[in-house]
């Protein structure tokens, strides 16, 4: 994991994928570290129109050269908009996942759901054991 | 995020090239290959796959087989055993083939090296090893031949592209123009005994060192040294992947299988059947005679999405066939996939569609290769 980074005001979920909470809303994306897994992405298919996901259901595809991956939802919520620059530019992902490379904007559904998140530590810690 | 990855570790215990180590320190991603745990990549697939095309990149390859077959009755045992016509090989000549079945089902796809008078050099697939040996074995009797399983203590590094020949001609006494493409000659590359071969599986000019695996992570370190101003750098299986799939070359398990033949795989410039029996040789007289079900053809995606092996291949609402790989194109820009339709919609310029996780992509047929380097 050497020179990867996962910011410690956000939360993580085992699959990968990261959540800033901002008031109601949160923002998503994937982290350092499934950036890195992936190598360089070519390819996602997000949530383009609103609509309503449950905690850890499927919102997107995501192509790399080698693999496809299903993104999963850290949160039950509603999809505000998702980041239209990915569409043409895929490998903001790989170049900055916390900011450029930004997925979806939601509205939090229910809060709760954000206590059974991980810290930016403990998915640290779970990745060593990965 | 949930990955789907053919390479992904099966827990078994793998197996290791002596260059393991090296390519740890590379910083390069490990992943399960046949049973071989391999670098898929070390700066990037796209990075190595550019190198390649455009300089040079250099590939340990020695999770491949190597079987040495001699003896006077090894031209025979051989013409016995491949489709293709080793009869024809000069010494330090190299020819592409397969091990059939009887039914014409492919066991595996190799190279045969014509080393001397009566030694040749089969180099199998790493995943087929085994059960190439078995097979090449079970067939001997009755023939004047010693086989040997040499792939242990034989390693072997592919250095590809443009720059191959600058860059390895200062390590070795051999004149390099002198070996043609698909021969060979032996030679000491830096302080290694070689057999350097002018082959690849990239669609790029370059060399394939087989040499002693004690030998190889010196070989390693010299290669990449004399490299540096020409651009090489180190390439995976990543980047061997998107390479020979521009060039249309098969892998086995994807385009080759034990259930497909030869012909259908678009290889019947491989596929001698006027030289004499061979193993497979009466299944592939019938499948020629009564015309082939099914073609391996090249796809293009037209919409927005990336092919994979295993889409299924649709013409209007019929399935008419199914991809055996896919990936991006690097060179290309586009999206591309080998897979196998109906002889009779495998014409190219079709428009089909392809079942992506449930949503049909426009697709086109196309020509295959979708590369070909200009000479």
């Amino acid at each position: 994991m050497a020179g990867l980074t996962h910011p410690a005001d956000l939360k993580y979920t085992k699959s990968d994928e990261w959540v800033r909470v901002e008031g109601d809303q949160a923002v998503i994306g994937i982290t350092d570290y499934a950036q890195d897994q992936l190598g360089d992405i070519v390819y996602i298919e997000l949530p383009w129109d609103p609509q309503t996901l449950t905690s850890e259901e499927k919102f997107g595809d995501i192509e790399s050269v080698k693999a496809t991956s299903e993104l999963l939802s850290p949160l039950s919520c509603e999809v505000i908009k998702a980041n239209d620059a990915l569409k043409e530019n895929p490998e903001l992902i790989n170049d900055s996942p916390y900011e450029d490379g930004w997925m979806l904007v939601v509205k939090i559904a229910k809060p709760a759901e954000l206590d059974g998140l991980l810290s930016a530590a403990d998915y640290e810690a779970y990745l060593q054991g990965r | 995020m949930t990955t789907h990855d053919a390479t992904d570790a099966t827990g078994t215990s793998l197996k290791r090239t002596p260059l393991y180590e090296v390519h740890r320190q590379l910083g390069a991603r490990l992943v399960e290959f046949g049973g071989w745990e391999m670098p898929v990549q070390y700066s990037g697939i796209l990075d190595e796959h550019h190198a390649v095309r455009t300089r040079a990149g250099l590939f340990d390859v020695s999770h491949m087989g190597e079987f040495n077959v001699s003896g006077a009755g090894a031209l025979d045992f051989l013409q016995r055993l491949v489709p293709n016509n080793v009869s024809r090989l000069a010494i330090n000549q190299a020819l592409y083939t397969q091990l059939c079945k009887p039914d014409g089902g492919v066991v595996d796809d190799l190279l045969i090296y014509r080393l001397a008078e009566s030694n040749y050099l089969l180099v199998v697939n790493a995943g087929n090893i085994a059960k190439d040996f078995a097979w090449v074995q079970s067939h001997s009797a009755g023939f004047e031949v010693q086989l040997v399983n040499q792939s242990a203590e034989t390693a072997l590094l592919a250095l590809q592209g443009p720059a191959a020949q600058a860059i390895l001609q200062p390590l070795t006494q051999v004149d390099l123009d002198t070996i043609a493409y698909y021969h060979c000659a032996p030679g000491v590359v830096s302080h290694a005994a070689c057999v350097i071969s002018r082959t690849g599986y990239t669609g790029e000019d370059g060399f394939e060192m087989y040499c002693p695996a004690d030998k190889v992570v010196d070989l390693w370190h010299d290669l990449l040294a004399a490299g540096k101003e020409h651009g090489l750098i180190p390439a995976g299986l990543g980047a061997r992947d998107t390479l020979r799939l521009e060039a249309a070359l098969c892998l086995y398990d994807h385009e080759l299988t034990e259930q497909t033949n030869p012909l259908e795989a678009g290889l019947a410039w491989t596929v001698k059947l006027a030289k004499g029996d061979f193993i497979g040789h009466d299944a592939l007289v019938n499948i020629k005679a009564e015309g082939l079900k099914r073609k391996l053809v090249g796809i293009e995606l037209v919409e927005r999405g990336v092919a994979r092996g295993g889409y299924a291949i649709y013409d209007g609402e019929q399935q008419i066939g199914v991809l055996t790989s896919g990936a991006p194109s690097p060179t290309l820009n586009k999206n591309i996939g080998l897979g196998y339709v109906e002889t009779a919609q495998a014409t190219p310029g079709k428009s089909v569609s392809i079942d992506i996780r449930g949503r049909r992509i426009a697709a086109q047929i196309v020509a295959l290769p979708f590369y070909k380097r200009s000479k």
